[in-house]
C-alpha cells in the first residue's frame, strides 16, 4: 500500500501495483500483467462507454506496465482522447502517457496537436503549461512544424504568466535543438533577451538557458545580451544571501542562474566596451574572493553550490584566456582543491588545470602543482580521479618537465588499471618523442614500455620507434644494443621481438664487432623466439635473417639452412612459405653487389605527423581521452572534423606546397640557398601574384603573443591553431572544422611562404583533418606565409587565404642578464642602425602585469631589477635563422599619464631590427 | 542538455525520463549499461564517471541512485545540486520520501520534475513555487474527484 497517497487515490492502479510487488517470481509477474493487459483491451473494446475516471485509471496501469520494460500496444488513442477531457487529472494523465510514450503514428499526432492548440489558446495557465510541456517532452518535428511559431508568440506576449513564460523558454529551447530549421529567428529575439531583466529569477533562468543554446549559433543576434548577462551576474554575486529569498540555495545566491549566466559569457569574446569589461572582471573577482572565505554552512549542497559557480568562472576565465592574473588565481585556487578531502573537487580540479596548462599565462603556474598531481596517481583509489591525473600531467608536460613526467607514468603504468593502460601507453610514447633530448632516452622509454606494457602497446607505437631510429643516425648503435641486451630476457613480449628483429636486421652490424654480440650469438638470440612467435613476427623476422645474409656474409650458410628447412620451405601458412623459398634462392643466386643493393638499410621516412598522435586522437574521438588538443575552445573543431576527401584530391599537397611568393621583397643576400624542402626534386615553383586573393588577418594579430587559438572562422570553416617554437625551428598544427553537416570535396590547401621560411605541409590521409607544418626560419623576414584554402561546397568553390601567424619574434630564445651585462651591451650598440626608437600610443590598458605577460609572451626574458627606474620593462633573448643569430635587448617606457610608451630595441643586427620593431609596437 | 534523469533502486529503473530521441532498444540498452556502471562504484569514489561522449552524474540516497547523463561540457557540481534539488522537492511533497512513495506515485513524481526542469534544464529553482504549482493542480483534482463506487473503493475494477 501506498506510504502516502494525495490528491486521488487511484486504488485499483494501487492495488495493482502491490500485487505486481508481491509476485514471487519474474513468471508470476508476467502472469499478473497479462491478466491485467486483457482485462484492460476488453474495457477498451467494450461496448459500455467508459467515464474519463475509468479511461484514466487504465491508461495509467498502462503507463505503469510500460515503465516496469514491458511493450505497450495499444490505449494510445483512449489517452488522446483524455487531452481533450475538461477534468485537469484526466488530462494530466493523458499528457503523461503521451509524453512517456510518443508514437509516431501519423492520425494521432494530428489529433494531440489540435488537443495541444486548444490548450494552448486556452488562456487556462494550467492548461498552457500542460501542453507546452508535452511539446518539450515529446519535441517531434511534426510539433515542431506546427507550434514552431505559436511558443515565440507565448513567450514574449505582455500578458503571459511567468510560468507560462518559462515553460515556453524551454519548449522553445527543445525546438530548437531537435529541428532548427523550423524555428524562425526574427522579430521576436530582442524582446527575448530583454527576458534577461525580467523582475521573476525564474523567468530569467529559463530564458538564459534559450539564450545560450540560440546564441551558439547565431552569435551576432544576440550580442546584446553580453551586457544584461554581466549587469544581471554582477546583482547576484554582490546581492546579501537573504536578497533573492527562495533564489538563495544552501547560503549560495541563485547558483543555477549564476552557472547559465557565465554559460552564456562563454559563448563571446571578452567584451570590448571597457566599462562592461571592468565589471565582469570585477565579478569574476569577487566569485574568486568568496571561495576564500570560510564557508557559511558545513553542508555539502553549500560548497557544491559555491564551487559550482566558481567552476563555472574558472571555465569563462580561461576561455577569454586573456587576463593573467585571473588565470594564474584561477590556478592557484584549483591547486587547493588538488588536495581537498572531497574526491569530487579533486577530480573536477585536476580536470579543468588541463585547459589551463595550455594557456601560456598560466602553464608555468600550472606546472608548480606536479608533486602533488604525481602524488594522486600513486594514491587516488578512484581510478577516473586517477585518469584525470594522467591527462593532467601529459597536458603540462614540456621539456623541462618531461623525463620527471615520463618516469612517473611508465611507474604508474605498471600498476595502471586495464581500461587506461593503452592511453597511458599512447602518451607516453608520444611525450618521449615530443620532449626527447637525446634520443638513448626516447629508445629506453619505448623498451621500457613494451617490458612494462607489451599487450598495450599497439603497432603504432612500435613502427615510430624504428621510423625514429630509422631516420636518426645517432642513435642506430645504441638502438642495436639495447634491444639485444633486452631480448636476452628468458621472456620477454613480442612486440619486443618485432623491434628487435627489425632493428638487428638492419642495424646489427653496428654491434657486431663485440664477441659477446657477434653476428651469430645475435641470429640464434633472434632465432630462439621465433617459435613462440605469430605469423606476422615470424614473417618480419625472415626478413631480418635475409637481411642478416647481407651484412653478414659468415652467416650465410646457418641461415641458409634454417631457410631451407621443412618447418620453413613447407610451411602452411603461405606468407612464411612464399618468404622462406624466395629469400634462400635470393641468397643463392644473388651475386653480393646485387644482394648489397636489394638488402640496403632502409632509407629514412619522410617525416609526418606522429602516427600515435594519430590514434590518440582517433581515441579521443570515442570520447574516452582527453587531451591537451581538448581544450573548450577547440572542441567544435574537432567534434565536427570529419571533411573527407575525394581521393584524387590533393591532399598532401605535395604538387603546390612551396610555392614561392614572387610579390615580397628578397629580405636578405642569402636569398638563393633559403628555399629547402624535403620534397624539392618534384617541386614546380609557382609564382603567385601578389594581387591573386585578399589575405585574411584579421586573427593574426592576436597571435603575435599567444601560440594556440582560432586563426579563422566561417560560417562553413573553422581553423584552429596549435603551434610550437624552438630556436630556428616551428611545427603547426591546422585543425579544419566543417561546421556544415555536409561534405567538403577536394579540400586541399597550400602554404604560400615569402623566401626566409619553409614550410612542408604534410596532412595525413583519411579523416582527422588535422595538418602540420614544420618551419624553418632561414634569415629575418616581415611578410608572414599564407595559407590557401580550397574546396567544394554545395556545387561551388570555396577559395580562403589566412595570414599564418608566422613572425620573427616566434625564433625567440629568453636570455637572463644581469644589470651589468644588460647596460654594457646597450651601450656599445650603435644608433641607428643597431637601435631603433619608437613612441606609440598604447592601444590596450597598460596594466603592468598584462605587458609583462605580453613581454614574455613576445618571446623575450622579461629582466627583473635590470632597469633603476621599476615601472620600465626590460627583456632580452636571441632569435634564431639557419644561418644566424641575432640578440635583442628590449626597452620599454611606459607613461601612464600620457598613455604613451617609448619602446627601444637594440639588435646586433640591423636587418632584423625594423621588422621587429615594427612587429613589436604593433602589437604591444 | 540534460539527456536523461533516472532513478534506480536496487538495479531497478523506477522512473526515468529523456530529452532527447531515442528508440526503446536504445533507451534499455542505455539503461543497462548505466545502471551496471554505477552500481559498480564504491562508496567514496568520485559522482562523475565518463560514459560514451556524455558524462554522467550520480548520488546515492539510501538505496535510490540518482542519476543524469550529461554533455560533456556541463557543470557536474550544478548538476549534483539539481539531483538534491529534485530530492527535496520530493521529499518536501511526500513527507520524508522513500522508495515506494515514487513506486506507488510515479505520476506526481513525473509532475514535480516537470515543473523543475524542462527539455533538460532548470525551469524553476525555488523550491516554493515548484511546490505551489503542485499543490495547486492538486486542488484541482480533488474538486474534480467525485465519489466512486464501492467496488472500486476496495479497488477490485
Amino acid at each position: 500500500m501506498p506510504a502516502v497517497s494525495k490528491g486521488d487515490g487511484m486504488r485499483g492502479l494501487a492495488v495493482f501495483i502491490s500485487d505486481i510487488r508481491n509476485c514471487k517470481s519474474k513468471e508470476a509477474e508476467i502472469k499478473r500483467i497479462n491478466k491485467e493487459l486483457a482485462n484492460i483491451r476488453s474495457k477498451f473494446k467494450g461496448d459500455k462507454a467508459l467515464d474519463g475516471y475509468s479511461k484514466k485509471k487504465y491508461v495509467c496501469k498502462l503507463l505503469f506496465i510500460f515503465l516496469l520494460g514491458h511493450d505497450i500496444d495499444f490505449g494510445h488513442m483512449e489517452a488522446v482522447n483524455l487531452l481533450s477531457s475538461n477534468k485537469y487529472t484526466e488530462k494530466q494523465i493523458g499528457y503523461l502517457f503521451i509524453s512517456v510514450l510518443v508514437n509516431s503514428n501519423s492520425d494521432l499526432i494530428r489529433l494531440i496537436n489540435n488537443a495541444i492548440k486548444n490548450d494552448l489558446s486556452s488562456r487556462n495557465p494550467t492548461y498552457m503549461n500542460l501542453a507546452l510541456h508535452c511539446i518539450a517532452n515529446v519535441g517531434s518535428r511534426e510539433m515542431a512544424e506546427a507550434f514552431a511559431s505559436e511558443v515565440p508568440r507565448i513567450l514574449v506576449a505582455g500578458d503571459t504568466m511567468d510560468s507560462v513564460k518559462q515553460s515556453a523558454a524551454l519548449c522553445l529551447l527543445r525546438l530548437n535543438r531537435t529541428s532548427p530549421d523550423l524555428v524562425p529567428m526574427g522579430e521576436w529575439t530582442s524582446r527575448v533577451v530583454h527576458l534577461l531583466n525580467d523582475q521573476h529569477l525564474g523567468v530569467v533562468t529559463a530564458a538564459t538557458s534559450l539564450i545560450s543554446t540560440l546564441a551558439q549559433k547565431n552569435p551576432d543576434d544576440f550580442k546584446t545580451s553580453v551586457s544584461l548577462a554581466v549587469a544581471r551576474l554582477s546583482r547576484i554575486v554582490t546581492s546579501a544571501s537573504t536578497d533573492l529569498q527562495d533564489y538563495t540555495y544552501y547560503f549560495v545566491a541563485a547558483p543555477w542562474l549564476s552557472v547559465k549566466l557565465l554559460r552564456l559569457l562563454q559563448c563571446y569574446p571578452p567584451p570590448e566596451e571597457g566599462a562592461i569589461r571592468g565589471r565582469l572582471t570585477e565579478c569574476l573577482e569577487t566569485i574568486l574572493n568568496k571561495a576564500q572565505e570560510p564557508p557559511k554552512s558545513k553542508k555539502v549542497q553549500h560548497s557544491n553550490a559555491k564551487n559550482a559557480v566558481l567552476f563555472e568562472a574558472i571555465s569563462l576565465i580561461i576561455h577569454h584566456d586573456s587576463e593573467p592574473t585571473l588565470l594564474v588565481r584561477a590556478c592557484n585556487q584549483l591547486g587547493q582543491f588538488l588536495q581537498h578531502r572531497e574526491t569530487n573537487l579533486r577530480y573536477l580540479a585536476l580536470e579543468s588545470m588541463c585547459t589551463l596548462a595550455s594557456s601560456e599565462f598560466s602553464h608555468e603556474a600550472v606546472k608548480t602543482h606536479i608533486e602533488t598531481v604525481i602524488n594522486s596517481l600513486k594514491t587516488e583509489r578512484d581510478v577516473s580521479v586517477r585518469q584525470r591525473a594522467v591527462d593532467l600531467l601529459y597536458a603540462m608536460c614540456d621539456r623541462s618537465n618531461a623525463k620527471q613526467i615520463v618516469t612517473e607514468m611508465l611507474s604508474y603504468l605498471e600498476t595502471a588499471d586495464y581500461s587506461i593502460r593503452e592511453e597511458i601507453v599512447l602518451k607516453v610514447a608520444i611525450l618521449a618523442e615530443k620532449y626527447a633530448v637525446d634520443y638513448t632516452w626516447y629508445v629506453d622509454t619505448i623498451l621500457n614500455l613494451i617490458r612494462i606494457a607489451g599487450d598495450y602497446v599497439s603497432e603504432e607505437v612500435w613502427y615510430r620507434v624504428i621510423q625514429i631510429v630509422i631516420n636518426r643516425d645517432d642513435v642506430q648503435g645504441y638502438a642495436a644494443k639495447t634491444v639485444f641486451e633486452a631480448l636476452q630476457a628468458p621472456a620477454c613480449h613480442e612486440n619486443l621481438v618485432k623491434v628487435g628483429g627489425y632493428i638487428l636486421g638492419e642495424f646489427g652490424n653496428l654491434i657486431a664487432g663485440d664477441p659477446r654480440s657477434s653476428p651469430l650469438v645475435q641470429f640464434h638470440l633472434l632465432h630462439s623466439k621465433f617459435h613462440l612467435c605469430s605469423v606476422p613476427t615470424r614473417a618480419l623476422l625472415l626478413s631480418a635473417y635475409v637481411k642478416f645474409i647481407n651484412l653478414f656474409p659468415e652467416v650465410k650458410g646457418t641461415i641458409q639452412e634454417v631457410l631451407r628447412s621443412d618447418s620453413q620451405l613447407r610451411n602452411a601458412d603461405v606468407e612464411l612459405q612464399q618468404r622462406a623459398v624466395e629469400y634462400l634462392r635470393l641468397s643463392c643466386i644473388a651475386t653480393t653487389d646485387i644482394l648489397a643493393t636489394v638488402l640496403e638499410e632502409m632509407p629514412p621516412f619522410p617525416e609526418r605527423e606522429s602516427s600515435i598522435l594519430a590514434k590518440l586522437k582517433k581515441k579521443k574521438g570515442s570520447g574516452t581521452v582527453s587531451d591537451i588538443e581538448d581544450s573548450r575552445k577547440e572542441r567544435n573543431v574537432n567534434a565536427n572534423a570529419n571533411v573527407t576527401s575525394s581521393p584524387s584530391s590533393d591532399l598532401l599537397g605535395l604538387g603546390n606546397s612551396s610555392a614561392v611568393n614572387s610579390a615580397s621583397p628578397p629580405t636578405s643576400s642569402h636569398a638563393a640557398s633559403l628555399l629547402v624542402d624535403v620534397f624539392s626534386e618534384s617541386l614546380p615553383v609557382a609564382a603567385l601574384g601578389s594581387a591573386s586573393a585578399h589575405v585574411i588577418e584579421e586573427n593574426f594579430s592576436r597571435f603575435v603573443c599567444k601560440n594556440n587559438g582560432v586563426l579563422f572562422e566561417s560560417q562553413l570553416l573553422q581553423i584552429g591553431l596549435k603551434s610550437e617554437f624552438r630556436q630556428n625551428l616551428g611545427r603547426m598544427y591546422i585543425f579544419y572544422g566543417n561546421k556544415t553537416s555536409t561534405q567538403f570535396l577536394n579540400f586541399s590547401s597550400s602554404v604560400v611562404c615569402p623566401e626566409p621560411l619553409t614550410a612542408d605541409p604534410v596532412l595525413d590521409g583519411g579523416a582527422q583533418l588535422q595538418q602540420i607544418l614544420n618551419i624553418e626560419c632561414i634569415s629575418d623576414f616581415v611578410e608572414a606565409p599564407v595559407l590557401n584554402i580550397q574546396f567544394r561546397y554545395g556545387g561551388s568553390t570555396q577559395n580562403i587565404s589566412v595570414r599564418l601567424p608566422v613572425t620573427l619574434n616566434k625564433f625567440f630564445q629568453p636570455t637572463e642578464m644581469t644589470s651589468q651585462d644588460f647596460f654594457q651591451r646597450w651601450k656599445q650598440l650603435s644608433p641607428p642602425q643597431q637601435e631603433v626608437q619608437k613612441i606609440f600610443k598604447a592601444k590596450h590598458s597598460m596594466d603592468t602585469e598584462i605587458t609583462k605577460a605580453k613581454i614574455i609572451g613576445f618571446g623575450t626574458a622579461l629582466l627583473d631589477g635590470v632597469d633603476p627606474n621599476p615601472s620600465n620593462f626590460v627583456g632580452a633573448g636571441v632569435i634564431h635563422t639557419k644561418t644566424i643569430q641575432v640578440g635583442c635587448l628590449l626597452r620599454l617606457e611606459p607613461n601612464t599619464q600620457a598613455q604613451v610608451s617609448t619602446a627601444a630595441l637594440g639588435l646586433d643586427d640591423l636587418h632584423f631590427s625594423e621588422s621587429l620593431a615594427s612587429l613589436f609596437h604593433t602589437h604591444l | 542538455n540534460r539527456n536523461e534523469r533516472r532513478r534506480i533502486g536496487r538495479g531497478k529503473l523506477r522512473l526515468q525520463k529523456w530529452y532527447v530521441a531515442l528508440s526503446d532498444t536504445q533507451k534499455k540498452k542505455i539503461s543497462r549499461e548505466v545502471i551496471q556502471m554505477v552500481l559498480a562504484r564504491k562508496p567514496k569514489m568520485c559522482s562523475f564517471l565518463e560514459w560514451r561522449d556524455l558524462k554522467i552524474v550520480y548520488k546515492r540516497y539510501a538505496s535510490l541512485y540518482f542519476c543524469c547523463a550529461v554533455e560533456d561540457q556541463e557543470n557536474e557540481l550544478i548538476t549534483l545540486e539539481i539531483i538534491h534539488r529534485y530530492v527535496e522537492l520530493l521529499d518536501k511533497y511526500f513527507g520524508s520520501v522513500c522508495e515506494l512513495d515514487i513506486i506507488f506515485n510515479f505520476e506526481k513524481a513525473y509532475y514535480i520534475l516537470d515543473e523543475f526542469i524542462l527539455g533538460g534544464e532548470a525551469q524553476e529553482t525555488s523550491k516554493k513555487i515548484v511546490l505551489k504549482a503542485i499543490e495547486q493542480a492538486d486542488m484541482l483534482q480533488e474538486e474534480a474527484e467525485a465519489p466512486r463506487s464501492v467496488l472500486e473503493e476496495i479497488g477490485l475494477t
